[in-house]
């Protein structure tokens, strides 16, 4: 799965997309294939206030429990409720109809300090190529 | 000086595991399989197991043999250590026991298998092999009687499921309508002669477990065959992730977890496989004692009740918000479609409906204690 354009990634494997002073958050494709079938999703409620890099929530396998950092500061507006009951969206659209939250930010500007699309592609290629070697 | 990593130990399928893209992991100090990605994943291959039929990779079990040259040497030697009755076995059956310390905790759990009049196998964990073997050789000493750690002679190939016979039926010349649950026999599997069929198994559903020998071609060989004529039945390749969430839906212990070595047999509800009119073993003086002094702790089931996910290690609260146990171990159950965990509480928990709250992370959630096993396959 390619990795949007337009995204901004962390290296706990978080995306963000940022519309004005919004931010939509997700978890990428590497983590998702990391985690296998996703079965629960535990998220913030509306009106919470994130730090960057500060968890969130969590996102849960059979076997593990994943925290979720937030890549960006601001406060939590809207929560993607339909993972509730479709938990499994996030393998199978972790870039689009699996966003997590939105936030408004403190600092939109501040996102522009995380990976873009091909920094973030190099580091799970390298991630990748460390657990073969 | 970066100290070098102790390496971990491999089955001798490690290799086609890896080929398989399979995700490994350190078990017990063994680099196992926790699931297949490129075939489903756990979920997927807890589900072939109920439904159809998977194959497990459990060559990192342990088997020590006991044998003697005198009759009776060997069954005196066994019934000293293993708790069940192993008089009860005949040629040819098996049966679920456990070895104890003198205080009446476990050192492991076991399938004694009865091989010979004077021959026995133990299949013991992997992460107990050493320690196992080598309280069985010491306790065995005073009896006519050998000790062997065979463990490295075999794969041990796991088939299990509604399909396993009529996968172990297309490999197999022997008449596997006459084994029944807990028995084995023998055979010629794959061209190899002399095998061991036992219908064993760690999932809750029928199945075989299979000991061929242990090199890496003819274990490849074999593992190709199992999936050539478990092809039609949707077979799948399974890793310990599906076998932790099979053998938890049909509440089967798990040492480390249910058993060790501070738990004793009435905690951990193994009653009916101590035979106390046997006579003397090791363990049954403390064990006498401790059911005159009272079960303080017994392991029930648990369902969640709030939305939440119990697992290993999270503590249980009473609804007065008093700590009074722990989850042994928990996770979504995947063919159940509920979140289970099996905990230790107070007797005065135990009822059937009983309410109890599990600390997950920063909430206490609401579980209540069901009958056990949670699954049961269905009677054919």
């Amino acid at each position: 799965m390619a990795y949007p354009a337009n995204f901004r990634y962390t290296k706990e494997h978080e995306w963000i997309d940022v519309q004005g002073d919004t931010g939509t958050i997700g978890i990428t494709d590497y983590a998702q294939h990391e985690l296998g079938d996703v079965v629960f999703v535990e998220l913030p409620k509306i009106g919470t206030k994130l730090t960057a890099g500060k968890p969130l929530g969590t996102v849960e396998s059979v076997k593990a429990v994943s925290e979720i950092y937030s890549p960006a500061t601001g406060e939590v507006t809207a929560i993607n409720d339909t993972l509730a009951d479709s938990p499994e969206k996030i393998n199978t659209d972790p870039h689009a109809a699996a966003w997590l939250v939105k936030v408004k930010l403190a600092n939109p500007a501040d996102v522009s300090s995380l990976m873009d699309a091909a920094a973030y592609q190099s580091y799970v290629d390298a991630k990748d190529k460390e657990a073969h070697a | 000086m970066t100290l070098p990593e102790t390496e971990l130990r491999k089955t001798a399928l490690n290799s086609l595991h890896r080929r398989m893209g399979a995700k490994m992991v350190d078990f017990g100090g063994w680099d196992m399989p926790v699931e297949y990605p490129a075939t489903g994943g756990l979920i997927a291959e807890h589900m072939a197991v109920r439904t159809g039929v998977g194959v497990f990779d459990v060559s990192h079990m342990g088997d020590i043999t006991i044998d003697s040259s005198e009759p009776g040497g060997a069954l005196a030697a066994v019934q000293h250590i293993s708790m069940n009755d192993a008089s009860k076995l005949a040629v040819g059956q098996a049966h679920y026991s456990a070895l104890l310390y003198p205080q009446g905790t476990f050192v492991d759990d076991v399938i004694v298998h009865r091989m010979g009049d004077e021959n026995y196998l133990l299949v013991i964990n992997a992460g107990t092999r050493e320690k196992d073997f080598h309280w069985v050789r010491d306790n065995v000493k005073g009896f006519k009687c050998v000790a062997k750690d065979v463990g490295d002679n075999y794969t041990q190939l796991a088939i299990q499921g509604p399909r396993a016979a009529e996968v172990m039926g297309k490999l197999t010349d022997a008449n596997l309508s006459v084994v029944k649950n807990y028995w084995f026999t023998h055979g010629t599997v794959c061209g190899l002669r002399n095998i061991l069929i036992a219908r064993t198994g760690y999932t809750g559903e029928d199945g075989f477990e299979i000991y061929v020998p242990h090199d890496p071609a003819i274990s490849e060989m074999v593992w190709g065959r199992v999936f050539e004529a478990g092809k039609e039945f949707g077979i799948l390749p399974c890793g310990l992730g599906a076998r932790n969430t099979l053998r938890l839906e049909s509440k089967m212990a798990l040492y480390g977890h249910e058993i060790s070595d501070t738990i004793n047999v009435w905690e951990a509800c193994l009653d009916r496989y101590a035979k106390m009119e046997k006579g003397d073993f090791v363990g049954s003086a403390a064990l006498v004692k401790a059911k005159e002094a009272g079960i303080k702790r017994v392991l029930v089931g648990l369902e969640m009740v709030d939305r939440g996910i119990a697992r290993d290690g999270y503590r249980v609260f009473n609804e007065k918000d008093h700590a009074i146990g722990v989850v042994t171990s928990g996770s979504p159950a995947p063919f159940l479609k509920k979140n289970i965990a099996l905990a230790y509480v107070p007797p005065e928990h135990s009822a059937i409906g009983s309410i109890v709250l599990i600390e997950v992370r920063t909430q206490k959630l609401k579980a209540h204690v069901v009958p056990t096993p949670f699954y049961k396959r269905p009677k054919k």
